[in-house]
């Protein structure tokens, strides 16, 4: 690992986008978007501050998801992932490479829309916006690294959009955004406990419910964070120097 | 023996089922320009991944400067450059060649050596995405440059280039190899053969000979080294015949 082969992938990765103002001006303003768009179709005040919270974590989980999957099977299907390979690049540095400069878009992304929900859409929570800030990038993190990692699995940029519905879709059902997780079957019960954007809802609901940071709320976010790590490790894993 | 910059020895390689590379074995002097000669689709840039070491082989055995062929050690020391442009469309020749420096370790001011090598300096601020196809084949050659590389590994280097660039650039690689550089270069056009000091003819995935341009058309008794090929290539039908 080296830091400056990291930062330097950040770099690049940072210019790319500076080419290309129109992806960075949707990845910034459509979860805003759609916060908006939410507030209006409820009508209410009340149900939106019940909703949004959950939904400030999906939409950039997802937005972060699809974006990674894209620009990794690119960089694989243009050849420029096998000439890393030949260089001293490490498989860890391109990754958090990925990992950092998403990660400092996603932030930003999280930012304009919790600012927009918070103030304008009159989104009320009990706890902390830090706590609730943290916890939305945690989850646009976590989407970056899922993304990273099954861009492994698609060839082409057809097979990478249809992960979105495999390994988002049936999260998104489960989180307990429809039917509260104790309310379901024990079979998508247990499904659900797998699955990490769960705990996201899970804390994210409790920021915005009270103000208290008990042990649940830590184990949550320690699960997060655990699996955008792991996440990162198997993204390393499907990584090959040598291809048939 | 340590005159040998690259040695293969039973080099088989398998993709999709078929046998590409079918027991190859050659050697390459350090030092030198050798041409990886035939038509496309024999296996020249089957056997540059091998020894590059980027590819999966079969069996056989691939030594590069002295090393197993994909040793960590050997990642900053080959410059190599595939046939389809492996640079990032979406960023400047001068924004994507610092980058691969970074990632090399090598000075920035390696950046403007290269750019002037490869005779892009009134392309640098443009986007990859945008140049001409020889123009895109030159910076991709550009990144190959970067550092100080012991040996080339270049598939097609010349693609797309006029005459005139042709030329320098074949300067530029005979000026690499007088300093010690190896260079493998591949070709499908014979008229680059002939500036070779070594070449290396492939076909259907087998050598059929290595030898220097002048070895190969007295052996073959042809006037010209496309002659010399169709030669070797009929009298290795005959021979299986």
């Amino acid at each position: 690992m080296s830091a400056s082969i990291t930062i330097a992938t950040t770099r690049r990765i940072l210019t790319q986008l500076r080419h290309d103002p129109r992806t960075v001006a949707l990845i910034i303003g459509v979860p805003s978007l759609l916060m908006i768009l939410l507030r209006y179709v409820l009508n209410s005040e009340r149900q939106f501050s019940g909703i949004a919270p959950a939904l400030l974590g999906i939409f950039p989980f997802t937005i972060m998801f699809l974006l990674t999957s894209i620009t990794t099977l690119r960089e694989r299907t243009a050849g420029t992932l096998e000439r890393l390979m030949t260089l001293p690049m490490g498989k860890l540095d391109l990754l958090f490479g990925y990992a950092l400069a998403f990660g400092l878009l996603a932030s930003l992304q999280v930012l304009v829309a919790a600012g927009i929900s918070l103030t304008w859409l009159g989104l009320d929570i009990g706890g902390s916006v830090w706590t609730l800030l943290l916890i939305v990038v945690l989850d646009a993190l976590l989407g970056t690294a899922l993304g990273l990692f099954v861009s492994a699995f698609a060839r082409t940029e057809f097979q990478a959009i249809q992960f979105m519905p495999v390994f988002v879709l049936p999260q998104f059902l489960l989180c307990g955004l429809f039917v509260p997780r104790d309310e379901m079957g024990w079979l998508l019960s247990a499904v659900s406990d797998v699955l990490p954007l769960s705990y996201a809802v899970d804390a994210l609901t409790q920021v915005a419910r009270s103000a208290t940071i008990d042990g649940t709320l830590v184990r949550n976010v320690a699960v997060i964070a655990g699996c955008v790590v792991l996440a990162l490790f198997l993204g390393a894993a499907t990584l090959r120097r040598r291809t048939p | 023996m340590d005159e040998s910059a690259i040695v293969v020895e039973g080099l088989r390689v398998r993709r999709g089922g078929q046998e590409v590379l079918r027991d190859v074995g050659c050697t390459v002097r350090r030092g030198t320009v050798t041409g990886l000669l035939g038509p496309n689709g024999c296996g020249k840039s089957t056997l540059m991944r091998s020894i590059v070491g980027v590819q999966i082989v079969e069996s056989g055995r691939v030594t590069v400067l002295r090393r197993p062929a994909g040793s960590p050690e050997l990642r900053r020391r080959i410059g190599y450059a595939t046939q389809d442009p492996a640079i990032y469309a979406d960023l400047t020749v001068t924004e994507a060649l610092r980058y691969f420096a970074a990632v090399l370790g090598t000075r920035p001011s390696d950046v403007d050596r290269v750019i002037a090598e490869t005779g892009l300096e009134a392309s640098a601020g443009t986007l990859v995405g945008r140049l001409s196809g020889g123009q895109r084949g030159r910076a991709n050659l550009a990144v190959a440059l970067l550092g100080t590389p012991e040996l080339l590994v270049l598939d097609e280097p010349t693609v797309g280039s006029d005459p005139e660039l042709r030329d320098e650039l074949w300067k530029l690689f005979h000026g690499l190899a007088t300093a010690g550089v190896t260079l493998l270069i591949s070709s499908h056009v014979m008229d680059e053969a002939a500036r070779c000091d070594e070449l290396l003819m492939l076909h259907q995935g087998k050598l059929l000979a290595q030898d220097t341009p002048e070895g190969l058309r007295a052996r073959t008794g042809a006037a010209d080294l496309e002659q010399a090929f169709l030669r070797l290539i009929k009298g290795r039908e005959g021979a299986t015949r």
